[in-house]
């Protein structure tokens, strides 16, 4: 039972399936790691990306990926517009903990609804040339729908780990992070970054989205199993680290790939909340943590 | 406060008579279903608010509690059918323990990442629940309910007066609470826990009183739950729509004293009912959803908040 063939792949499929973790969980490390908006909503936002992308593409045949970048920017302005409410009516008031986060658990629900309403039940899928194609390095399957979703996960992380460390507006929302007042001092306003910052979030939740349908059919209620993902992956990477949630996206990627071949995949959903429980219980920063 | 308590059990003792006046009354069923869900989130909502609203720990997780309650009283069924109120004792005890098993929970976890273990933990309750055959497993079970009841004419009618009952005992407990020093304590540790420790509120004793009471009320309304539905199957028993309406019904009626909960979920619980029948289960779930954050966000103290504030206001125009 246990070839060295079957342990490879389930190798491969999990490190793939670790890059497509990375692409979901990175809008959440920024919000939520950087800006302490504990936005539980992101997996809504994540499957609002997936349903535009099959809207685009049933409709107008457009490319998944390209649509998911495309719709980015629209939804950049949401994000923008929800961090704007979320900050009025909570952040500004100091009631963010409990309220806030009642705010968003009422945002996914609402999302979740609202799809179910304009969409259906049903499961639904997109078409591209390089979905249900495959190509191998010896006896190791690489299946395209994971792989590319695997390429563009390595893409975002990478491109918002320079944009956080090399560019002025990526270091002024690290500034934030670490110290808000005293950003404030130097004459920068921290609500803008931070609206800006969250803006992006969203915009990458929705890049991830169209990433999602790509790997596999989405119907609207999928977002809950997604909560335990991203903030196993938030977390174990240290809050707000993009190389750590790179890291933390792959071992859970690899853990549940593992869980599944070996347990049967009915299992693989208690394996994040699994970890996120350890990591809480035993190391709370994280393997990257600040 | 003191005296208040003979005056408020007194009419809690009278509401539970006048519902069983009502069965004698009353024929339709269908009212009788409805009612049973309304005061079932009653039970639900103000269960919820003894964790959520007094001491300020957001459970998302209402449906492990109400679902483990409804299976232990599923699994005693399948073994040897036992009358109601062992049920509603055994749903009480095992989410009561799940309860205090996340009391200790919040040694480690505060604020975002309890709630998410309260969220973990009712997936994978149900993801255990759908893999244990016994229970129905995945597909679920019928479950038969007793062809008759002594004092009432069918079981639906009984059914609706024992959660009735249920209601008023859970909102008086809620209320006993926050007229005594717990309920102070819990409120100590809602606004500031490290302040609260230093002052020697016993938080880990207020905090694991509140989660055991808190689960415990939860799974005694899961009890009878299976005989309600007489089908019963885990989507169903973990549905998301009881997390997000015990937790809608505190916000649009108050979260900080008893009456805010009962408000909220007799008129939400009511509308629903209202909206199901006449509109679809959809737009339902999109009134409770919008409710929600509505109201969290225009009017974080609730309607009890709303009418004080009112109050206030012609109280001032008048002085």
């Amino acid at each position: 039972m246990l070839s060295v063939e079957f342990f490879l792949n389930a190798l491969m499929a999990g490190i793939l399936l670790g890059g497509f973790y990375a692409a979901i969980s990175v809008g959440l490390s920024l919000s939520f790691g950087l800006l302490d908006v504990v936005n539980i909503a992101h997996p809504a936002f994540i499957l609002c990306g997936s349903y535009v992308t099959f809207y685009a593409n049933e409709h107008f045949g457009v490319d998944p990926i390209i649509a998911g970048v495309v719709f980015a920017v629209p939804f950049y302005f949401v994000g923008v517009a929800v961090y704007r409410i979320y900050y009025n009516s909570f952040e500004k008031t100091g009631a963010e903990s409990l309220r806030g986060l009642v705010f968003f658990f009422g945002l996914f629900f609402l999302i979740e609804v609202i799809l179910i309403i304009t969409f259906g039940v049903d499961y639904r899928l997109v078409q591209a040339f390089y979905i249900g194609k495959s190509t191998s390095i010896g006896p190791v399957g690489i299946a395209y729908r994971l792989f590319v979703p695997f390429m563009v996960g390595g893409i975002l992380a990478t491109g918002l780990y320079l944009f956080l460390s090399k560019t002025f507006f990526g270091r002024a929302i690290m500034a934030v992070a670490q110290d808000s007042l005293a950003v404030q001092l130097m004459g920068v306003d921290p609500i803008r970054i931070k609206t800006v910052a969250f803006g992006i979030s969203i915009a990458t939740a929705v890049i991830a989205g169209s990433l999602l349908i790509i790997i596999g059919p989405v119907e609207p209620t999928i977002g809950r199993e997604y909560i335990g993902r991203v903030f196993a992956v938030t977390v174990l990477g240290g809050l707000g680290s993009m190389t750590g949630t790179l890291v933390g996206a792959l071992v859970l990627g690899v853990a549940e790939s593992f869980t599944s071949s070996f347990f049967g995949p009915s299992w693989a959903l208690a394996v994040s909340f699994g970890i996120l429980l350890i990591c809480l219980a035993v190391r709370p920063s994280g393997l990257f943590g600040r | 406060m003191k005296n208040g308590k003979g005056p408020f059990l007194i009419v809690a003792a009278a509401l539970i008579v006048g519902a069983f006046l009502i069965t004698i009354q009353m024929e339709n069923r269908f009212y009788y279903k409805a009612a049973y869900v309304v005061l079932q989130y009653v039970v639900l909502a103000t269960a919820w608010n003894i964790l959520g609203g007094y001491t300020g720990y957001v459970n998302f997780g209402t449906a492990a509690f109400f679902a483990m309650g409804a299976y232990t009283a599923v699994a005693l069924i399948k073994t040897w059918k036992p009358p109601l109120y062992v049920l509603l004792v055994a749903g009480g005890l095992v989410s009561g323990l799940l309860g205090l098993g996340i009391g200790y929970l919040t040694l480690r976890l505060r604020g975002v990442f309890f709630s998410i273990a309260t969220l973990a933990l009712a997936i994978v309750l149900q993801m255990l629940v759908s893999n244990w055959d016994y229970v129905g497993g995945g597909a679920g079970t019928p479950v038969l309910k007793p062809r008759s009841v002594p004092l009432f004419s069918n079981y639906d009618e009984f059914l609706f007066f024992v959660m009735a009952a249920l209601a008023v005992v859970a909102v008086s407990t809620a209320w006993l609470i926050e007229n005594s020093w717990v309920g102070r304590g819990m409120a100590a540790i809602r606004d500031n826990e490290e302040a609260a420790e230093c002052m020697g509120v016993p938080i880990l004793k207020i905090k694991l009183f509140a989660t055991t009471v808190s689960g415990a009320l939860m799974g005694i309304a899961g009890a009878p739950f299976s005989y309600f539905v007489v089908y019963i199957e885990p989507t169903s028993a973990f549905h998301l729509d009881y997390a997000v309406n015990s937790l809608a019904m505190p916000m649009v009626g108050g979260t900080t004293t008893w009456i805010g909960p009962l408000v909220g979920a007799v008129l939400v619980g009511t509308a629903q009912q209202i909206a199901t029948v006449t509109l679809s289960s959809e737009m339902n779930l999109l009134i409770v959803g919008s409710l929600l954050v509505g109201f969290v966000v225009f009017a974080p103290d609730g309607l009890v908040g709303l009418f004080g504030k009112i109050r206030a206001r012609i109280a001032g125009r008048e002085a």
